[in-house]
């Protein structure tokens, strides 16, 4: 799965810069947030404006993310859903459990 | 469309082929001739119940085993369109999968109740020696 990572200050962005998030490449994005874990880095945003496609795998991925953030005493938000997988997490009623932001700084801002 | 198009593929166990079976499916939903639903959402609907049923049987019934493989027909006429995924594990007890609720906090669970609340008919039954699972969904 193909990452990009910004910091700003103690944020780190995470783009994915996939159109699929699912089954096939869902645990790199995992893998990728317990190693900022490692490093103390707990304050996330998940900036998803390219990915069109995302399944259960995807979404479990960012669940995994959140409670690990959560247990840190740190956070995951996320920013540029595409509709559809906007709908996504409606359907999923996962809207609910995380915090969903239209740009980045808007997710940023929200630190 | 006013006849039945079948399209019957099988692929290596591996997740690599998951967008491209997805894909198939948001094909056949763009060539529905007489679909007067939200043509944008079927065709993404297919796609999702394909990639999760696909990699529930490559990860969990043909456990990740390179050795085999996965065949998917999808079948379609302007009445509905029927998926079959085909595996040769030891199946599973889909009346037992549909009544768990994935919470908030569960990393996994959803795939099956993703399937159930997107068509309109699922079943898990034997067909041939192998453990079927069809997924049908209603176009009017």
């Amino acid at each position: 799965m193909q990452l990009a990572m910004t910091e700003k200050g103690d944020i780190v962005i995470i783009s994915v810069e996939e159109e699929r998030m699912d089954a096939h490449n869902s645990g790199d994005l995992k893998e990728q947030m317990l190693q900022l874990f490692d490093e103390g880095k707990c304050s996330l945003v998940i900036d998803l404006s390219t990915v069109r496609f995302i399944d259960s795998s995807g979404l479990g991925a960012l669940v995994s993310g959140f409670k690990n953030a959560s247990a840190r005493e740190g956070s995951l938000k996320l920013c540029c859903l595409q509709p559809q997988v906007r709908s996504m997490f409606e359907l999923t009623r996962l809207h609910r459990v995380f915090e969903i932001f239209t740009t980045q700084d808007e997710a940023l801002a929200s630190f | 469309m006013s006849k039945q198009v079948k399209v019957d593929i099988t692929v290596p166990n591996q997740t690599k082929y998951l967008g491209m079976i997805g894909r198939i499916g948001e094909s056949m939903a763009y060539s529905l001739k007489n679909y007067q639903g939200n043509r944008r959402e079927l065709a993404y609907h297919l796609n999702l119940v394909l990639t999760e049923a696909l990699a529930n049987v490559i990860c969990h019934a043909n456990d990740f085993d390179p050795d085999k493989d996965v065949r998917v027909t999808i079948s379609a006429s302007d009445q509905d369109i029927t998926i079959k995924v085909f595996d040769q594990g030891q199946g599973f007890d889909l009346e037992t999968l549909a009544k768990l609720k994935a919470r908030g906090s569960d990393e996994g669970g959803r795939g099956i109740q993703i399937i159930f609340k997107l068509m309109d008919q699922v079943r898990y039954i034997q067909e041939g020696g192998n453990n079927v699972l069809e997924m049908t969904k209603h176009l009017h």
